[in-house]
């Protein structure tokens, strides 16, 4: 398989968010701030790729009727890492993500990529399938962060462009869905352009 | 009363989809027919109701005292993948139609960040056990009404002339905001 389109196919032509419709609890929980989006992402991404390598390790060992049951639970063992290491050295951003961060582990992205792709492929092809995968999902979680933060709070990454206040409605909850259903579009959009 | 203002905010104040963010996968996958989301709203219901007393017995009555609560998160899920294995072959049997309907998203209902959602956030807020359960059935009923007034929303959705890159998921979105915006209004009940 040709590793490099393994990769980028993440990034929008299967994109989590965009294209696949997972993982959109933390999408629109968490991205009330750039900064936010990029952690969740990355912690996301994280346990996508260590739970495709070992799933993929161990796929053979694993009779077919407690495949899901298995799967549940090496994912959670890393989101547990995930969170220890969260709490410990970046308590602001633990604090931030809440409750989502255990969450983790029933992000329909991690289990959907471990049972459609890592149980039926080489370690090597799962492991670039977890990055690209997990990267998109980032990247798709950081833009939406960003297009919040900045109609919502009138902020860049945290650098404020604007005095007072700004949209406030975009930081709110029903920002969230409206700020996403305009994103899905653009992508459906440049999709279009693009094939 | 304190049970009464529990489910009140729990339906409509701090709505679990529309203002937490839990159960979004469902909200747009199986909200294009009123009929399949009155399923999938009992499925997780029952679920919902019994993992989070179940959780809650476990979470004190073994993970506390033997200061073992870093394996919430482990225990919870397998309890909770367990109890939608349950469900799944109680459901085979008793009513295949609905089965049918339910199809691939029954299963997920373990991936449902509602369920685990709820069960953490239950334990979080030290209610005791009369308290999660009432709690439970909150969110259970505030999944229920979002997701049945938005698959209503939906099916009219379909009869109307929405621009072709707009159509399906986009315009949910757009459509699940605002009712996001209505709820909002509750916000001052409690």
């Amino acid at each position: 398989m040709n590793q490099w389109k393994n990769f980028s196919k993440g990034f929008i032509r299967e994109n989590a968010v965009f294209s696949l419709f997972l993982g959109l609890c933390p999408t629109l929980g968490v991205t009330t701030s750039a900064v936010n989006g990029l952690a969740m992402g990355l912690a996301t991404t994280f346990v996508l790729v260590m739970s495709n390598l070992v799933v993929s390790l161990v796929k053979n060992l694993i009779p077919n009727k407690v495949r899901i049951p298995s799967f549940i639970v090496i994912i959670a063992s890393f989101v547990t890492v995930v969170e220890l290491v969260m709490k410990g050295y970046v308590p602001v951003l633990f604090d931030a993500l809440g409750l989502f961060i255990p969450l983790i582990v029933v992000n329909c992205l991690v289990l959907g990529r471990a049972e459609a792709f890592a149980s039926k492929n080489s370690t090597w092809s799962s492991l670039v399938d977890g990055m690209g995968m997990g990267l998109g999902f980032t990247m798709a979680l950081t833009i939406l962060g960003t297009v919040r933060e900045i109609l919502g709070s009138g902020a860049f990454f945290g650098m404020k462009m604007i005095s007072g206040d700004a949209m406030l409605l975009f930081i709110l909850p029903p920002g969230a869905f409206i700020a996403l259903g305009y994103l899905i579009l653009l992508a459906n959009i440049l999709k279009e352009k693009t094939t | 009363m304190e049970y009464v203002l529990i489910i009140i905010a729990a339906v409509f104040v701090s709505n679990i989809v529309l203002n937490q963010f839990l159960g979004i996968c469902p909200f747009i996958g199986v909200s294009s027919k009123v009929e399949t989301a009155l399923g999938m709203t009992g499925a997780v219901t029952f679920v919902m109701v019994i993992a989070t007393l179940v959780t809650y017995l476990i979470y004190q009555g073994i993970l506390v005292p033997f200061d073992l609560t870093y394996m919430r998160t482990i225990t919870f899920i397998l309890v909770i993948a367990s109890l939608v294995q349950l469900v799944e072959i109680i459901l085979k049997k008793i009513s295949p139609p609905l089965y049918q309907a339910l199809g691939i998203f029954l299963p997920l209902i373990t991936t449902n960040c509602a369920v685990l959602g709820v069960a953490v956030l239950a334990v979080q807020k030290d209610f005791n056990l009369l308290g999660s359960t009432v709690f439970a059935i909150g969110n259970a009923l505030g999944f229920g009404l979002a997701l049945i007034t938005f698959s209503g929303i939906r099916e009219q959705l379909d009869l109307l002339n929405v621009p072709r890159r707009m159509k399906g998921v986009p315009i949910a979105f757009i459509v699940a905001g605002l009712m996001a915006l209505a709820f909002m209004g509750f916000a001052g009940m409690v």
